[in-house]
């Protein structure tokens, strides 16, 4: 069923009668080509586009609960592509590039919002490294824009420019940068999955790979076994659970990382704005409210939810640099598990197990990526080579030390 | 008339007390003990606000926060407060509301006209459209989308009022202060426990401040305040009224938010608006209530439409009715009390419908057996008609409707950590599980105890067993223990605009099509419809839309699930989790030793971390930084300057391994060092990478003094106390962080060898104390003091250290000696022109990715030894030829700007990442050079010496002509380093 | 969270600073024939449990020990906590 305003008006007008479920509901098949475990972004897009882009048939994704339940259900929404290193900048400049179609392309409104991401700079340190990255972005292609403190001050007139500790010195601009409606990503790409041919199994859990003479051949589930010539993991936080049925251990820890969305508010803020000398970034939904957030916890984590000193000093940081905020009121926190990788980037790879894909280690970077993720994990097991993108997101980096490590914290997972 | 739905007498208000209020520009009075929801419909005001999404008229519907209706911008200006519960804003002389959410007057809200459109505004529509074309998304649907969505607005001023944090610890956390709480709190309280009881409500007591039980003798509300007085004698409990517990962390710590002054216009001088507390309990009762759950029917969201327990707090707690003719819609006994109860006032009941047939009659008024199919009134309830049991149908006239499908325990505190609650038959409501946050205990109407007997003896049970008590000296007084009687019942067949959620304007229709679209799980219904998703998050909605899910799907409700209980308990202003965190007093300030001097030598001052660093000091006629900063640096290359480093961090290593374990913490030896020398330490991670540089200077065979940059203090000392404990533990060796210790003076140029001589004790000269000699002294005639013949600016220089105590006098000791040599005191620019014009690495070039080889020190990296980071710096990665290397740059045209950040291609080559040869990590203007001079990394740079490249910086639109040349632009042969 | 340091008695979490796993006690021989891949897998592959998990807390606002802490990462419940030094000596390691 192809959506549009046309459709809706006709629904409306004949009782919503013929509005038919998003995706089906198949029951496992014996055997697949392709095994994607994770019904998440990741995971749905990495179905949309084996079978859209790269021909593929007979694919399956398999998901322990329902479809979305993760971190694409749980995040910050914020995407844009303000990445230093030549690892990282060109596949999340290939990412913004395909939020900018994604809509047309799924025939979902996933409210892709091009409203801007502006990073708040307080020091000539931090200036001189936000000019490199500004350039390394324009020169793989992005866009960046110095801003002036004014220029600051004209666009957000309430942010704290008069009685700062850490004074706004100017920002690093990317207007492509902003927002998209998390669960719609899913929701869109498992619809286009699913109307390709996908099969999207939900509450089907993964209990172990079925592994002989070096081969993986496929998934025992909840539901039975399941056969597949090539099987993906897209499991972002829960890598190390999964990877652990296949005896492996990666250079992964799972922390928790805490979101925060206040009360609907008449719009106050055009863009996303974060904040370079306190942990706190902060955008305003379509429905109005202010989505926010910091740091991670700082432990290894399962548990989806984390602790107030973290709650703290993220809205500490909110009240420095836009002191306004103290009359709104926090609606909801929530915490995701974060596949915090050794160096803050990354793995879409083939593993030592033949037939056995992996994608993770997202960090807390992961939602801007699902459309480039998925397309590169597609094109990684099509070829079982690694797209042009992403060629640098390899397991053996760390033993080669090749690491892509932006915020040069080294391997200490939490300090990413 | 004002106050003509207020009874003539009762209720828990203060009559002597009228308070004069504005609600949208109007006057209004009411009394001390209202709330604003109480006070206006004590005037007649059924219509307080507008819904998200049809912008429909709405009232409110409850009398306590769970309200999602009666939301309003509470006060004016910068303390203006979006979103404000009616139902919980305790009024005072002289407060301000406007409603929200409306375009026009609330009355005539033209956005009014989406509710005309409502039919194409269903769940998810907006997924389904506005793609077309692509670029009007941001362009034109989104913002108006946006203009129309939001409820209340922010003022965007600054938060005037001061919020506070504190940390209280008790052995029993009591949440919630109706009878399960106070019998809890009471139990524990005369036992001798240390008892907090907090409760969101400005007058404990809970329910039974909303019933006409007695309790013994007592009304109940009587009691309740009896017993508060009792607890608040008692000098082990503490009372909390005005307090929400909005979640439990882990191991017993709850977050606390006490409303301080939010019932005044104006917090008193000195006092917070609110402080946040963090309570350490080492047991917690939960006894937070239930809440009563609507039922769902065909426009059942009219202003006066309200839950029937509401109905109640309003009459017999704020003595107001909401009309004077009321009616009951009720599949339980509990709506009976409402009738009961506004019947004895004079309220005219309407009638009592109840879905059931064996319903309790009453000889004051009609009840009938049937249901509510519809309503009228376009901005308040005028007339509700009923279906009867045998098909025929009334019209009932009356202005208030309380409904009643039964309560909800509050079970969300038991759910914070992730525990699930249990479905309960009886009650047809979800009752908290088994897996409890670590030391909890629930009791009262929050464990399913409904009656007022059952939680007085549930909250005394609870304290006598989470507190290991055998006896009580609590006898509870004999109260109401009326049995559960009541038929589930969520929605009227049939029923399709039948709101959920009415803030969220979810209907009955919106699951239903969310059903049909395949949206089936719980989480995937709340995402797609936004059920529950409201300020309320839910409170009275949910569990109606996850019956009809289940009636749907054909499961039973336990089997749909529910979605997680996430903190807050009730939306809770940012401000107080921010506390004093702001502004001036975000972070901590660091001052130097010689803070106070360089203010008085007009400084500039700049933010290095949490330090206020002199970043230079104008002199009369300066104009600009640059000037001054020239100034200094010509000054201390021509004959002495002084700079305050004490920021560098400081480790003292002492112990008869201490050479051995700088030996593991530094990448080069240290083994050798003689007594009285100093040496640069290159320190690496274990991944290989350099972590941070500085020097060591041995002052004796067992004692070592290490620097760290700035920044590193604190991760360097961190990473040597975890090389001593978790790698060595054997080595006799200890570590003590002396950074604020001793107030360490650079005293640099051709001259400072003769201004230190005028206040040293000891022998300076270059023979005695040559470069990187390193010694213990006293200065000024037995101050002892530390002495290092080392130097970041390239010059003849020491560093001088004396205890902090006497840094300020040190400075100013060291300034009157100077004079004849016009000692120049110096900031942090100069030191950093002077050090880029030297080749030195510093922060900007030690960013976490660069190696040794980088910064061309690979061969000081020794292979003999064990030291962290060794083994991995070997890796390939780390050690390709055409490795970056750094470099000086300096600009062919000598008046060019040479801009940190900017990248270096090749003369002929494209410009693009692909290409990119490398970066400048810092630049400056040399006054020496007479031109820009920089610093960075080029591939292979150290083989491309002479070479002229393209500078680009295309975000700052720059692009120029460089050399690459030694990083070493002055005195490259270190000459003026030993003179 | 409340860490019940060994010498000091119970402190919050927020006067500590989180490592990792207490794994990285064991630091691989540099002079074994294996070492740069026994340093590859110390320093980057982990357990990454989902249940008991020994880390390393450093007491940063307090006496600046290092402990490792037996900490559940599904539920946050701590078992027990000993200072790291008596842990690495247990382990065999020395000088």
């Amino acid at each position: 069923m192809r959506y549009s305003g046309f459709k809706v008006i006709k629904e409306a007008l004949t009782g919503h009668k013929g509005w038919t479920p998003a995706w089906r509901d198949p029951e496992p098949q014996s055997h697949y080509d392709y095994i994607i475990i994770g019904g998440g972004g990741h995971g749905l897009a990495t179905a949309y586009y084996l079978a859209k882009e790269y021909q593929q048939k007979r694919i399956a994704v398999i998901e322990k609960g329902w479809i979305g339940g993760g971190n694409v259900g749980r995040n910050t929404t914020i995407i844009r592509s303000n990445y230093l290193l030549d690892g990282n900048e060109p596949f999340y400049e290939f990412s913004l590039k395909l939020w900018e179609g994604l809509e047309q392309d799924l025939n979902y409104n996933a409210m892709v919002s091009q409203r801007g991401i502006l990073n708040l700079i307080h020091s000539d340190a931090q200036r001189d490294a936000f000019i490199r990255r500004g350039n390394a972005m324009i020169l793989n292609g992005a866009d960046a824009q110095m801003l002036t403190t004014e220029q600051i001050k004209d666009r957000y007139p309430f942010l704290n420019t008069d009685d700062a500790r850490f004074p706004i010195k100017g920002g690093l601009a990317q207007h492509r940068g902003g927002t998209v409606r998390h669960d719609a990503v899913a929701w869109g790409y498992a619809r286009g999955a699913d109307s390709r041919g996908v099969d999207i199994i939900q509450n089907c859990e993964v209990t172990g790979f079925r592994i002989e003479n070096g081969k993986c051949l496929g998934v025992e589930t909840s539901r039975g076994f399941i056969g597949g010539t090539k099987v993906g993991c897209a499991v972002a936080g829960s890598s190390g659970r999964l990877m652990a049925k296949a005896d492996m251990r990666l250079p992964i820890e799972s922390h928790v990382l805490q979101a925060f969305v206040s009360e609907g508010l008449k719009p106050v803020l055009p863009g996303v704005v974060t904040f370079g000398a306190g942990h706190f970034y902060v955008s305003q939904s379509d429905k109005g409210g202010l989505v926010f957030g910091g740091d991670i916890d700082g432990y290894n984590s399962y548990a989806q939810r984390g602790n107030l000193p973290t709650v703290e000093d993220v809205c500490e940081g909110g009240m420095a640099i836009f002191p306004a905020l103290g009359r709104a009121r926090l609606l909801r926190m929530w915490g995701g598990i974060m596949d915090m990788s050794m160096d803050g980037s990354p793995i879409i790879d083939r593993t030592h197990i033949d037939g056995l894909y992996f994608n993770g280690g997202w960090c807390y970077g992961g939602f801007k990526a699902t459309p480039a993720s998925g397309f590169c994990f597609a094109h990684l097991l099509t070829n079982d080579t690694p797209h042009a993108t992403a060629t640098a997101y390899r397991f053996d980096r760390f033993q080669k030390g090749l690491m892509i490590d932006e915020k040069g914290m080294g391997n200490q997972p939490n300090l990413h | 008339m004002t106050q003509h739905n207020r009874f003539s007498k009762g209720g828990q208000i203060d009559r002597t007390t009228p308070q004069q209020f504005v609600f949208d520009g109007k006057s209004y009075e009411g009394y001390a003990g209202d709330t604003l929801a109480s006070a206006l419909l004590a005037n007649g005001v059924r219509l307080m606000g507008r819904s998200f999404k049809y912008h429909r008229p709405r009232g409110v519907l409850t009398a306590g926060s769970e309200e999602p209706n009666a939301l309003v911008e509470l006060r004016e200006g910068n303390r203006q407060e979006p979103n404000t519960r009616a139902t919980t804003a305790e009024l005072y002389d002289g407060l301000t509301a406007k409603s929200q959410n409306r375009l026009g007057s609330l009355r005539f809200d033209l956005l009014a006209i989406n509710d005309r459109l409502s039919n194409f505004f269903t769940a998810g529509f907006y997924y389904k459209t506005f793609m077309w074309p692509a670029a009007f998304w941001e362009k034109l649907y989104e913002p108006i989308i946006r203009h129309a969505a939001g409820l209340g607005s922010l003022s965007l001023k600054d938060d005037p009022d001061v919020y506070d944090k504190g940390f209280l610890h008790c052995d029993l956390l009591i949440i919630g202060a109706g009878p399960a709480g106070l019998a809890a709190a009471l139990t524990a309280g005369r036992a001798g426990a240390d008892v907090i009881i907090a409760d969101e409500d400005f007058r404990m007591g809970g329910r039974l401040n909303s019933e006409t039980f007695v309790l013994g003798d007592d009304s109940g509300a009587d009691w309740a305040a009896a017993s508060v007085g009792e607890l608040q004698n008692l000098p082990n409990v503490r009372v909390m009224p005005r307090t929400t517990i909005i979640g439990a962390f882990d191991h017993g710590i709850y977050g606390a938010v006490e409303r301080i002054s939010d019932h005044l216009k104006t917090p008193e001088a000195g006092k917070p608006r609110q402080i946040l507390w963090r309570i350490y309990s080492q047991r917690t009762i939960l006894a937070a209530g239930a809440t009563e759950r609507p039922i769902a029917f065909e426009n059942n969201d009219r202003p006066g439409i309200m839950l029937a327990s509401a109905l109640r707090t309003y009459a017999n707690r704020f003595s107001v009715t909401a009309d004077k003719r009321v009616a009951i819609f009720t599949n339980n006994d509990d709506g009976h009390r409402t009738a009961r109860d506004l019947h004895a006032k004079g309220v005219k009941i309407a009638a009592v419908v109840d879905i059931r047939p064996d319903i309790p009659r009453s000889t004051d008024y009609e009840v009938l057996q049937g249901e509510v199919i519809d309503t009228k009134g376009r901005l308040g309830l005028t007339f509700v008609d009923v279906q009867l049991a045998d098909g025929s149908t009334r019209v009932l006239d009356c202005g208030a409707l309380g409904v009643s499908g039964g309560w909800n325990p509050n079970v969300h505190m038991t759910c914070h950590q992730r525990g699930r609650p249990q479905w309960n038959d009886t009650l047809a409501a979800f009752v908290p599980g088994a897996d409890l946050p670590q030391g909890m205990t629930v009791a009262g109407a929050a464990k399913g105890d409904l009656s007022t007997a059952g939680a007085l003896e549930g909250g005394r049970a609870a304290a006598l067993a989470t507190l290991d008590l055998k006896t009580t000296n609590v006898d509870l007084p004999v109260a109401e223990d009326a049995p559960i009687a009541l038929k589930p019942f969520w929605y009227v067949e049939g029923c399709s605009r039948a709101w959920l959620d009415p803030q969220n304007d979810v209907t009955v229709k919106d699951v239903k099509l969310s059903h049909q679209e395949g949206f089936r799980s719980v989480e995937h219904l709340k995402r797609y419809t936004t059920l529950g998703m409201a300020t309320d998050q839910g409170k009275t909605s949910n569990m109606g839309g996850l019956a009809i899910m289940a009636e749907l799907a054909g499961k039973s409700i336990p089997d749909v699930g529910t979605t997680i209980f996430r903190p807050p308990y009730t939306p809770t202003a940012i401000g107080a989790f921010g506390g004093r965190h702001r502004g001036q007093d975000f972070h901590p300030k660091r001052l130097t030793p010689s803070h106070q001097w360089a203010t008085e030598q007009g400084a500039v001052f700049v933010e290095v971390g949490n330090w206020l660093r002199a970043q230079w000091f104008p002199r009369d006629g300066e104009t600009t930084w640059r000037e001054s900063v020239d100034r200094e640096v010509l000054a201390t290359r021509a004959s002495v300057g002084v700079c305050d480093v004490t920021t560098l961090g400081k480790v003292d290593v002492q112990g008869t391994d201490a050479a051995d374990f700088l030996n593991k913490i530094y990448c080069n030896g240290f083994a050798k060092l003689a007594v009285g020398k100093t040496r640069y330490g290159l320190m690496l991670r274990e991944d290989g990478i350099a972590m941070d540089d500085g020097t060591a200077a041995r002052l004796a065979e067992d004692h070592f003094v290490v620097t760290t940059t700035t920044a590193n203090a604190l991760p360097v000392y961190r990473h040597m106390e975890f090389v001593r404990q978790c790698l060595f533990p054997d080595m006799d060796v200890q570590l003590i962080s002396t950074t604020e210790a001793w107030a360490q003076y650079a005293v640099a140029g051709p001259n400072s060898r003769s201004v230190l001589e005028k206040i040293v004790d000891q022998d300076i000269s270059n023979d005695a104390f040559p470069f990187m000699a390193c010694a213990n002294i006293t200065v000024c005639g037995g101050l002892r003091a530390r002495l290092f013949r080392i130097s970041f600016s390239g010059e003849l220089a020491f560093e001088i250290a004396v205890p902090t105590a006497y840094g300020d006098a040190l400075m100013r000791r060291i300034m009157d000696v100077g004079a004849e040599h016009d000692i120049t005191p110096y900031g942090t620019e100069a030191l950093g022109v002077m050090r880029i014009e030297k080749g030195h690495a510093a922060g900007n070039e030690l960013n976490g990715t660069t190696t040794a080889q980088n910064l061309g020190m690979g061969r000081m990296v020794s292979k003999k030894k064990d030291s962290i980071g060794s083994i991995l710096s070997e890796r390939e990665g780390l050690n390709m030829a055409d490795d970056l290397r750094q470099i000086g740059i300096k600009p062919v045209d000598p008046d060019a700007l040479v801009p940190a950040g900017a990248h270096l291609m090749k003369m002929d080559g494209p410009v693009d990442a692909a290409h990119d040869q490398g970066y400048v990590t810092s630049a400056c203007y040399s006054p020496n050079l007479g031109h820009a001079i920089a610093l960075g990394f080029l591939k292979n740079g150290s083989e491309r010496l002479g070479e002229r490249m393209r500078l680009v910086s295309p975000l700052t639109q720059i692009e120029t002509e460089v050399e690459i040349v030694s990083a070493h632009f002055i005195d490259p042969e270190g000459g003026r380093l030993r003179a | 969270m409340i860490i019940e340091h060994p010498l000091l008695g119970p402190r919050d979490a927020a006067e500590f600073t989180y490592m990792g796993d207490a794994a990285l006690i064991d630091r691989p021989d540099w002079q074994s024939q294996t070492a740069a891949q026994d340093f590859y897998e110390y320093g980057y592959l982990r357990d990454n449990p989902a249940g008991w998990h020994k880390e390393l807390w450093f007491h940063e606002a307090g006496d600046r020990s290092w402990l490792v802490v037996t900490r559940n990462t599904v539920t946050h419940e701590i078992s027990t906590v000993e200072l790291a030094r008596d842990v690495a000596r247990a382990r065999g390691r020395s000088k």
